[in-house]
């Protein structure tokens, strides 16, 4: 695949919404918002972790075969994070018999 | 000025082939990194769905205005690494070497940064150990937290200095003219590596200092 070169100013736009996005992230935490705070955190966090790989890391412009391996990576630390929680999260669903605590 | 000739290393038809083949090993490498990476999220998530008070009480601890200003340095320091790839793709190497430099400076920053951190948290007696003190019932807990905060913190700084280091050696290359606007593969995976350490440190932050903070 042919490389791409980016445009100054679209590094210059990304970097602004990442500036902006921290700054959002920062005011967020302090609004009293229960368990929304932590998913909002790990939003823009993952908000901001896409825009920089699909820019600064030029995947965007990448060949289907880099995305796949792209993918990859986080597609491992997604099983990583379901199977584990599967048990974690789910132990308060069922009652244990008395004695066992 | 090296032609295409000597960059293209034997195995490969052409540069374009030679560049998909760095950058898709690269990523593999990355991926590997994830999962470095990915198990201390785990463990600290794991510990923080257990013990959600110690880690709210625990992260109050942390400095969010040295936190932010220190994530705002390394946001830059990404822009600038993405302008000397840039600079580098484009065949300039007096802007590429400036970039470098900028990165490199940007990044000492950081670290600087942090340091200080390290040193108030000594001063308070949060690093875990025999001197670790912190008052309430939570104590032991938030223990732990710190445990996650240092060893986190420490291997994304660990990786920057690494990053630094490969930033030297760039700056070297580029000066013995190394590179060209056909050629500037190094520069380009050492780019991939600079973003990922910050996408590290993304998510690092909100998880660290922002815990419970409203």
């Amino acid at each position: 695949m042919p490389e791409h070169i980016m445009e100054k100013k679209i590094y210059y736009a990304v970097f602004g919404a990442l500036m902006v996005l921290l700054a959002a992230t920062v005011l967020i935490a302090y609004i009293h918002l229960g368990k929304l705070n932590f998913i909002a955190a790990v939003s823009i966090a993952v908000v901001k972790a896409v825009l920089i790989i699909l820019y600064f890391m030029h995947v965007r412009y990448s060949s289907r075969l880099l995305w796949i391996f792209v993918g990859a990576g986080f597609f491992w630390l997604g099983i990583l994070f379901a199977l584990s929680f599967s048990d974690y999260l789910t132990r308060g669903w069922l009652p244990l018999p008395t004695g066992w605590e | 000025m090296p032609d295409h000739s000597t960059a293209l290393a034997h195995q490969f038809d052409d540069l374009e082939q030679q560049h998909e083949s760095v950058s898709l090993g690269m990523w593999i490498f990355l991926a590997t990194e994830i999962m470095f990476f990915g198990g201390m999220f785990l463990g600290y998530s794991v510990y923080r769905g257990i013990y959600p008070a110690a880690y709210g009480e625990a992260s109050r601890h942390l400095d969010v205005v040295l936190g932010a200003v220190n994530t705002g340095v390394l946001l830059s320091s990404s822009l600038t690494m993405a302008l000397a790839v840039q600079a580098a793709q484009l065949g300039g190497r007096r802007t590429l070497v400036l970039f470098l430099i900028a990165t490199i400076a940007l990044g000492s920053v950081f670290l600087g940064i942090k340091g200080l951190e390290y040193y108030h948290k000594y001063e308070e007696q949060l690093i875990p150990g025999s001197n670790f003190h912190f008052d309430g019932p939570n104590a032991g807990h938030a223990q732990l937290f710190f445990s996650f905060y240092f060893v986190m913190t420490g291997m994304h700084a660990l990786h920057m200095i690494v990053g630094i280091g490969v930033m030297v050696v760039l700056i070297l290359l580029t000066l013995k003219g190394r590179f060209s606007a056909g050629y500037h593969f190094p520069v380009e995976i050492s780019g991939l590596y600079w973003h990922f350490v910050d996408i590290v440190w993304v998510f690092l932050f909100p998880l660290l200092y922002l815990v419970d903070r409203s």
